[in-house]
């Protein structure tokens, strides 16, 4: 077990079976998102309080947990790197912020349009969820700009996992805003029994499976690029590149 | 015509769909964008190097 992690963590190996695992995540994870995204906006009925509002939710509650978990595994891998020092953790962590900041961006989009026919607002500032997603959104800035501003790499891996960790807090706020105070946005939905009928909730599932397969997809090469990158004065890289057959 | 209608929610439904759908993609071409250029930064440097030896 400790060996295998232990090949996977090492750049070469990574670099390659990446190239491999990345097209076999996108592939199914595109049919399913195809498929959910007919079922939703065609085959589902209307809600019976929203009409065909609710149809957002096919996109809003997917790039809401997608802006979640990217979070999550941005700040576990960081954890990660500066406790075991796994320079492929930083590269991790460095690949899933601008991929959880696209994310972050949609929901917060797709909250707002939703929110202006159902609540009669675009935006609401004292709502704790949109409030504490938007601050989300901020981290993610602020973990690339901190990232940007610093040229050491060691030294912005370090800083960044820092307010990645610091920004966990954040993330627990999100999830819970919608229990802890009285809100605008509704409750957890998805996840607890009764509050959907299974004709509606089983497109969603699928189409959170579908973009969380997308996410795997976009994180990898995302990750490809970051070792590439990192180890560019390495001579595994000088090999690959220079061979006859050549890298991608 | 009535199902792109979405009673009247059309344009708010559409939108979002649109909108993910031409963010994600977006994404993901400016992130291999960004591959191909740093293999080729790293490419033309190794053979920069090796025209030097």
């Amino acid at each position: 077990m400790w060996k295998w992690f232990h090949q996977l963590a090492s750049p070469p190996h990574f670099y390659r079976l990446s190239a491999i695992l990345s097209p076999w995540l996108a592939i199914p994870g595109l049919a399913l998102i195809a498929y959910s995204t007919w079922q939703g906006l065609f085959v589902v009925p209307m809600d019976y309080q929203q009409g065909d509002a609710f149809r957002i939710i096919y996109v809003h509650v997917p790039t809401a947990y997608l802006s979640m978990m990217a979070y999550t595994i941005m700040a576990t891998a960081g954890a990660v790197g500066l406790i075991w020092r796994i320079k492929l953790a930083h590269a991790v962590a460095a690949a899933a912020a601008p991929i959880g900041a696209a994310f972050t961006f949609l929901s917060l989009c797709t909250g707002s349009i939703w929110g202006r026919p159902m609540w009669g607002t675009w935006w609401e500032w004292g709502d704790p969820r949109m409030m504490s997603q938007l601050i989300l959104l901020f981290l993610y800035f602020g973990y690339m700009a901190l990232r940007g501003a610093i040229d050491d790499t060691a030294k912005a891996d370090k800083a960044g996992a820092v307010l990645a960790l610091v920004g966990i807090v954040n993330l627990v706020i999100v999830h819970f805003s919608v229990e802890w105070w009285s809100s605008l946005h509704q409750g957890q939905t998805v996840f607890r029994r009764g509050t959907m009928d299974a004709e509606m909730r089983l497109p969603l599932l699928l189409m959170i499976l579908g973009f969380t397969l997308l996410f795997g997809s976009m994180l990898l090469r995302r990750i490809r690029t970051e070792v590439l990158y990192r180890e560019r004065r390495t001579r595994w890289v000088r090999e690959m590149i220079l061979s006859p057959r050549g890298g991608s | 015509m009535d199902g792109f209608a979405m009673g009247g929610y059309g344009a708010y439904v559409w939108s979002c769909f649109a909108l993910t759908f031409v963010i994600v993609v977006f994404s993901d071409w400016r992130a291999r964008l960004r591959h191909k250029r740093v293999y080729r930064d790293i490419e033309v440097r190794l053979k920069a190097l090796g025209d030097r030896e």
